[in-house]
């Protein structure tokens, strides 16, 4: 079972067929139920507290605002312990603020850096392209070294 | 600063969406309380959450994925079900990250079908090819320079 990163993080296609074919996804919901689980100081609505911006300096320098280093503060792990990646490139749905969008874009240049496995596709308009897309998915991660559990 | 004592500590949360034209999300809660065993589910409009520990869980999930494979997603959730920063009791309108669960809800016949075509096929027919990804044309010198020409004049 490999764990993959997906892109956009809280997709819900992406995250069932990351599952559905023996793998494990890693996505926003990971990190921020860490946080939500962890006991401290009450900093909601996701608990990222003062200590996030400070942890997030691991993944982008003292001058990036904090709001990016705040985020990456929950998505740095998680691309640390990503062994492969998949990433649809025209997610509407993965807008957002200055904040979510220029964290986005550091997600997808350190994904590209890392020079792990990484599967790029666009979501499916039609039923043809459904095919493609699930077929493109699957062939991916059969194909990862460790291997997928159906 | 208060402190922070969070609540269903060591469990998981997980959505599950049901888009079938043979079963209700109402009708799969009534299937999945048979087989919850200890796990806490809440039905909402598009499906489930289900709570509980990890291995209860995932086994839940096996066993709800089994009654229609095709039409039932799931996806993890980091809050537990009903919590005040999240449900919408609490905050009013659409819950955040409901919109982009309406967005993908959208493709997700097209998803089903590709699940159901790749298990008719079961590797006899030739695998479709990859989607290929369209490249921006880049811009042409000569358009540039009109519109460049058009911003002066």
């Amino acid at each position: 079972m490999a764990k993959v990163f997906i892109y956009p993080a809280t997709s819900l296609i992406l995250s069932d067929l990351v599952a559905r074919f023996g793998h494990k996804p890693l996505g926003a919901a990971l990190g921020i139920r860490e946080r939500i689980q962890t006991a401290g100081v009450d900093s909601p609505p996701l608990q990222i507290t003062p200590e996030e911006p400070k942890r997030g300096l691991k993944y982008a320098a003292v001058e990036v605002p904090s709001g990016v280093r705040g985020r990456m503060a929950i998505y740095g792990p998680l691309l640390e312990e990503a062994e492969a990646a998949i990433i649809v490139t025209d997610a509407d749905l993965a807008f957002g603020c200055m904040g979510c969008a220029r964290t986005d874009e550091l997600i997808l240049f350190s994904l590209r850096q890392s020079g792990i496995p990484i599967l790029e596709l666009k979501y499916p308009a039609n039923e043809e392209e459904g095919v493609q897309f699930v077929a493109a998915v699957k062939k991916f991660l059969d194909g990862l070294e460790n291997g997928g559990e159906t | 600063m208060a402190e922070y004592i969070p609540d269903y500590v060591g469990t998981v949360t997980k959505y599950v969406f049901v888009e079938s034209p043979s079963m209700t999300p109402g009708e799969l809660a009534l299937r999945a309380y048979e087989v919850s065993e200890g796990v806490l589910i809440k039905e909402t409009c598009f499906g489930l959450q289900v709570t509980g520990e990890p291995e209860s869980v995932d086994r839940l999930i096996e066993v709800i994925r089994a009654f229609d494979p095709p039409h039932i997603f799931v996806k993890d959730r980091g809050f537990p079900p009903g919590d005040p920063r999240r449900c919408r009791a609490n905050l009013g309108g659409a819950r955040p990250g409901y919109l982009g669960h309406e967005r993908e809800f959208r493709i997700l016949r097209y998803i089903t079908h590709g699940l159901e075509e790749l298990d008719r096929r079961g590797g006899e027919e030739a695998e479709p090819a990859p989607p290929t990804l369209e490249k921006r044309p880049l811009l042409d010198i000569k358009r540039l320079q009109e519109l460049i020409d058009t911003e002066e004049s």
